[in-house]
């Protein structure tokens, strides 16, 4: 287990270096280096198809790299195993872009699975942490559901609360507010920045909500066709002149996209 | 194009080629890829399950096992039924009528009774658990189990395939003895076959090595179509159309897989009786 005390205050948590990755012939990840600062929110933004969620699946091993190396304090995790993942996958929550709640089990549950999959015997500790972070969420009271019976947000909701079960040192949120109301999206935002201030808590968060990158980010990434375009804080990212990331932020469709409509 | 272009005739000549090129590979892969998957259940056979794994089992012991038992006992009874009537004329003629209880429970024991248990099973386990599998991994929650250091074969793929191994011999006992009662009841009730006779032929025909060849018949069945279904599952192609199609394959492929086991079972198990008993006459 490798402690993360022996950190370097200025060394990244984790490190993308020159990672390359295609699916067939489709380019996703094209020499891509990137270093995320631990205790900080990195957001990264970009077009659908950027490889932004292949990114994250990079840090907990879900997806290996083609060439180039993937490292988790200072640890080259890339070439490891499922079974040598284990110990770094404990330390990290993933929030799935679907939410990726399992069918079969109550809201309950899906939140407890975490917990006792790593040996957590006492159930008054696991109820305790189901409430708690489903109060957290905004959804106490719902333990029983089946997440079948939740609205799409809801599902996003408790899939949070799941993540975040096991306290984990990062978490990465792939698209968190997506499907939320306002109000509601920005509770996530909330709870994004509780966790980073309070719980020292590494944040990756991919979305396309501006709102949210803006209010979250201590660093924001943009990527396209799989290469990272611009970086800083989201006030040089707000101030940029690049013409992709202009219309980006600002939610304006170039001449190309609208080429088609005149055709009409 | 006419046939004096030789780029035509070329590419005649390489499509077929290059088709069973591609064809051999792929199969090669997947074989490769599958037995793979099948160290990695027998592994986690051997491991055993968690709680959780075992809350698993019984809800899918449950699910296609004690929910199939009425399904298996229908059509074992009426097939042991239509065999006593396409034989009887047959025995009839050779004045061996008495003989058809040997005959019913030799063949519903050691055949019928194991392949269509395991062909019933692969349909419902093809429909039910690949297609659930798939959804599964169609909606990132095989993913969100590896990514919470949960290994998704130790998790979901072992305890459906222990469930399988366990059900499928139960469910071969349901049918054999629905089988032999169809099979009793037209003998005895429609062609006239003393009752008497019937049994003593059937007691005679049949040992406990004929029994136990069925029910080991029925495990490897059970093995071989919870690995295959969780296989299908596992590997699912993308959205509603990669759920189709794997639990279609599924299907397809542990029926072909029940018929090659039960012929390479049927000679193994023969040879290894008469080693162990030499001197034993035939039964029959």
């Amino acid at each position: 287990m490798i402690q993360p005390t022996t950190d370097m205050p200025d060394q990244p948590i984790i490190r993308f270096a020159d990672v390359h990755k295609r699916f067939g012939s489709l380019v996703v990840l094209d020499a891509l280096s990137l270093d995320i600062p631990a205790d900080q929110t990195t957001v990264v933004i970009g077009p659908s198809g950027a490889g932004k969620s292949v990114l994250l699946k990079h840090i907990v091993g879900l997806l290996q790299p083609d060439s180039g190396n993937v490292y988790f304090h200072q640890q080259r995790i890339n070439h490891l195993s499922e079974r040598q993942l284990e110990p770094i996958r404990k330390r990290i929550g993933f929030l799935f872009q679907m939410g990726a709640l399992f069918d079969s089990m109550t809201v309950g549950e899906n939140i407890a699975f975490p917990l006792r999959h790593q040996g957590i015997k006492s159930e008054s500790d696991i109820q305790q942490v189901i409430s708690e972070k489903l109060a957290v969420v905004g959804l106490s009271g719902s333990e029983k559901k089946m997440p079948a019976d939740l609205s799409g947000g809801q599902k996003k909701r408790v899939a949070l609360a799941r993540a975040i079960a096991m306290d984990p040192e990062v978490v990465l949120y792939d698209e968190p507010t997506t499907g939320l109301d306002p109000i509601r999206a920005d509770v996530i935002n909330e709870l994004i920045l509780k966790l980073k201030e309070e719980l020292k808590v590494t944040g990756i968060v991919v979305t396309h909500d501006m709102a949210s990158a803006f209010k979250v980010a201590d660093q924001i990434v943009m990527l396209l066709n799989g290469k990272i375009i611009a970086q800083g804080t989201p006030q040089q990212i707000k101030t940029m002149e690049d013409e992709d990331v202009r219309h980006f932020i600002e939610g304006r469709a170039n001449a190309e996209d609208l080429k088609a409509l005149h055709r009409l | 194009m006419t046939p004096a272009d030789p780029s035509s005739n070329r590419f005649r000549i390489l499509s077929p080629l290059e088709f069973l090129g591609k064809t051999c590979l792929s199969l090669v892969l997947t074989l490769g890829d599958f037995v793979r998957f099948f160290v990695a259940i027998l592994a986690g056979i051997f491991r055993g399950v968690d709680r959780f794994g075992l809350r698993e089992m019984l809800s899918q012991m449950f699910d296609l096992g004690t929910l199939s038992i009425p399904v298996v006992m229908l059509t074992g009874f009426f097939i042991g039924a239509v065999l006593v009537i396409e034989a009887y004329p047959q025995f009839h003629a050779l004045g061996l009528a008495s003989r058809l209880g040997s005959v019913t429970v030799l063949s519903v024991v050691k055949q019928i009774g194991p392949v269509l248990t395991g062909v019933m099973l692969a349909g419902r386990v093809g429909g039910a658990m690949t297609a659930e599998l798939g959804t599964m991994r169609v909606t990132e929650q095989i993913e969100a189990l590896r990514s919470m250091a949960a290994d998704p074969v130790r998790t979901l793929a072992v305890p459906r395939v222990l469930a399988c191994v366990v059900m499928t011999p139960i469910l071969t006992v349901f049918s054999d003895i629905l089988g032999i009662f169809g099979g009793w009841l037209i003998a005895v009730h429609v062609q006239g076959i003393n009752n008497d006779q019937f049994w003593h032929f059937a007691r005679v025909g049949v040992d406990i090595y004929t029994i136990n060849t069925g029910l080991i018949k029925a495990l490897f069945f059970g093995l071989a179509i919870g690995a295959i279904a969780c296989y299908k599952g596992f590997r699912c192609g993308n959205g509603a159309q990669g759920v189709g199609r794997a639990c279609t394959e599924a299907f397809v492929s542990s029926f072909i897989v029940i018929l090659i086991l039960n012929l390479v079972l049927a000679l193994l198990l023969t040879n290894i009786y008469v080693m162990v008993w030499p001197n034993q006459p035939p039964i029959l």
